[in-house]
């Protein structure tokens, strides 16, 4: 296997989009802090700062910020390593990145200005400003430049290798780049086509169902596109850290073509219990939801054949002494490994959401809530802590010191405690029909809401913990940039058997699986899209007072 | 490509659970009639008093049979208008005896709601130009709190109404 050395330039690319990412972090955090200590009920926000203005910055800058900058950041270093980047590619690299990073700042202005409370998922005809819109236009189009430059990047290398097949980590890069540029297709329409002219006054009104269902055809995938790049570190790097070696490169191939198969035609499931779509075809996309299953059970096996496989070639060989003797003290796995065990209970409460009537009972109740904040706030973030403790220095030219490392396991136990106390509450608050997205309030009082409000006061228990381990996260973040030992830290990528089974060549049929992904698309919106526009009621007009603009 | 035989046996088993719990869910919808509220019917957000039951006159609490009840609500930001009580003022509380079978239709006047009422089965989205059903029995007698669970700006939470089972 062929590794590439990163040259100084390459490195500060990559290390650009770090620095928005924990950047972004302390600022997202932050806010999560605040609004967990106004449900509380025991505090105000100071200056008249509305709840929901933080809300959206919350929601914004961790959910679409923090995410795609780490995911692209991190996905270009795994290109330069498996399969280099040309100088041309670079430039291509520092283009996206500025795109992305004006689109955050002028969304970002408009946010915290009050101009744009309208959470990340826009809510018409509730109208934020033009430029709000224009900037996340402008975050999702400069992840577009990313994508076609990793397509890019992949199609030269195997024009100079022919016959060969393609990296494992270059391959799952394209394909989570090819899952997000189909399914951004959907809420750049939406924004650009639909909202951004009606919020400027060109068009007097919006389909409103029209843009959700458009939103949601890209809301899903983007949960598959913060946990791919979770899996790539799963598959391809944990192997390696743990001192083992690839479990089956086909297989991984595979989950990964069929991740990208079922992540899209299931938006449906987040609208279940809107009044204007067809219940048969809520149906029909709650089916194919779970597909999402057969590729969740392989990584799930492939994972723990990969623990037990190693540790009983290290000679451990009692029915769990290979599970004992895992490297429970390395950051670089222990994160991650917490992150794996979250996405247990995670997992358990997507398949309640999923489930057509069921979901009812947890729509729109801070169940939802603690759902993803056990998903992509615990599995993906603390696999992202768990690869930015030694990409960063092998950025940087440092290393991950045995205090650092030290840290970094104290500050796995602080999310690990924080995440239980906050999620858990969440989650029984939501099940006894606690709202999401809502401030502090008493309702018309009674038992019902002052059950709830004693979760509230346990959510901002555990926020606080969490906000400390977001602090802790910030600390060692610094210091692998900055001030770190100068030294080398090993990039770990997994290598497979030397007896290894040849993967079969139709994994890399790009027309064949791209092809059955949009056919898939098309089966599963094309009739309920066209009853949507066909049954639409009249427009919405824009409303600007409930949202505090005038 | 190769599969290990217990990587077989748990992907069988993972998959004929999957089809089971699939076909549990499919037939508790098709058959037992517990699809999620969809029932495709528009309405103009700007002029819902078109629509006999959304009227200023029919809203609020109506008996249609002997235990069986509609409510019409027209939510708009921050409030759910449940028509008046006899002196004049808003109803705020909705009174249903218990074991009533109640049909909630809701439907906006501004910007997309929720509807839930928390502790039942009750619970949708409401959003201009749709009409918002569900049906429920209430079972259990209580206080229950209607909640507006989507959020509709920035006095979201100030929206709010009870259901009382007596």
């Amino acid at each position: 296997m062929e590794i590439f050395n990163f040259s100084k330039k390459e490195s500060r690319l990559y290390m650009a989009f770090m620095h928005v990412t924990f950047i972004s972090l302390l600022v997202g955090g932050l806010m999560g802090l605040l609004q967990t200590l106004v449900r509380s009920g025991k505090y105000t926000l100071p200056f008249n700062i509305d709840y929901y203005t933080i809300l959206t910055t919350h929601g914004v800058i961790l959910g679409l910020v923090l995410t795609t900058f780490f995911i692209v950041g991190f996905q270009f270093s795994l290109m330069g390593k498996t399969v280099g980047i040309s100088d041309k590619q670079l430039m291509w690299g520092w283009i996206s990145f500025w795109v992305m990073l004006v689109g955050t700042v002028l969304s970002a202005w408009m946010i915290l200005t009050g101009e744009a409370s309208v959470l990340y998922t826009f809510y018409t005809p509730l109208r934020a400003h033009p430029i709000f819109y224009i900037g996340l236009t402008l975050v999702i189009v400069g992840s577009w430049i990313a994508a076609f430059t990793n397509f890019r990047q992949l199609y030269v290398w195997k024009k100079a290798h022919k016959g060969d097949k393609s990296p494992l980590l270059a391959f799952m890069v394209v394909i989570n780049m090819i899952m997000w540029f189909v399914a951004t297709l959907g809420v750049a329409y939406s924004v650009i086509v639909l909202i951004l002219p009606w919020s400027l006054g060109y068009v007097a009104t919006v389909n409103v169902l029209l843009t959700r269902t458009l939103f949601w055809y890209f809301g899903h995938p983007l949960v598959y596109f913060w946990l791919l790049p979770a899996y790539m570190a799963w598959y391809a790097i944990i192997p390696k850290i743990i001192g083992g070696k690839l479990f089956s490169d086909s297989l991984a191939r595979l989950a990964f073509i069929l991740l990208l198969m079922f992540s899209i035609p299931v938006g449906f499931h987040h609208q279940l219990t809107e009044p204007g779509i067809d219940p048969t075809w809520k149906f029909i996309q709650v089916v194919l939801t779970f597909m999402v299953v057969i590729p969740s059970l392989m990584t799930a096996f492939s994972l723990f054949a990969t623990f037990e496989i190693t540790g009983r070639r290290k000679g451990y060989n009692s029915l769990f002494g290979w599970f004992k003797k895992l490297p429970w003290k390395d950051v670089r796995f222990l994160a991650p490994f917490v992150g794996m065990a979250a996405f247990i209970p995670g997992g358990a409460g997507g398949i309640i959401n999923a489930s057509h009537q069921v979901n009812s009972l947890v729509h729109n109740t801070i169940w939802i809530t603690g759902h993803f904040h056990l998903t992509v706030a615990t599995t993906v973030i603390l696999t992202f802590f768990g690869i930015a403790y030694w990409l960063i220095p092998h950025l940087t030219g440092r290393r991950l010191t045995p205090r650092l490392n030290k840290l970094g396991i104290i500050q796995t136990f602080i999310w690990a405690i924080g995440m239980t106390i906050m999620s858990t509450s969440m989650h029984i608050q939501g099940l006894i029909g606690g709202p999401r997205r809502s401030a502090f309030s008493k309702y018309a009082g009674g038992d019902q809401v002052s059950t709830w409000i004693s979760y509230q006061i346990w959510q901002a228990i555990g926020g606080t913990i969490l906000f400390i381990g977001i602090l802790l996260m910030f600390y060692i973040f610094i210091q692998l940039a900055f001030f770190a030992p100068r030294g080398y830290e090993e990039y770990p990528i997994a290598e497979e058997e030397v007896d290894a089974e040849k993967s079969p060549k139709i994994l890399e049929n790009w027309y064949l699986w791209i092809g059955i992904t949009i056919a898939l698309i098309l089966f599963a919106y094309t009739i309920p899209m066209i009853d949507i526009i066909k049954h639409s009621p009249p427009g919405s007009i824009p409303f600007d007072w409930p949202i505090g603009r005038s | 490509m190769h599969l290990h035989k217990y990587e077989k046996v748990w992907l069988v088993f993972g998959l004929a659970s999957l089809v089971l719990f699939l076909l549990i869910i499919g037939f508790a919808a098709f058959w037992k009639g517990t699809h999620p509220q969809s029932h495709i019917e528009t309405i103009d957000p700007q002029n819902v008093e078109a629509n006999e039951s959304f009227q200023p006159d029919n809203l609020g609490l109506t008996e249609v049979a002997d235990g069986k009840y509609v409510v019409n609500i027209v939510a708009s930001a921050f409030n759910y208008d449940f028509g008046k009580e006899e002196d004049g003022t808003a109803t705020k509380t909705i009174r249903v005896p218990k074991g009533s079978t109640v049909l909630f239709q809701v439907t906006s006047k501004d910007v997309v709601h929720g509807f839930q009422v928390a502790g039942t089965n009750v619970n949708m989205m409401v959003e201009p130009g749709h009409i918002s059903r569900f049906e429920s029995v209430m079972k259990n007698d209580g206080e229950f709190t209607v909640v507006c669970n989507e959020y509709c700006g920035i006095g979201h939470h100030l929206m709010f109404g009870t259901v009382e089972v007596y």
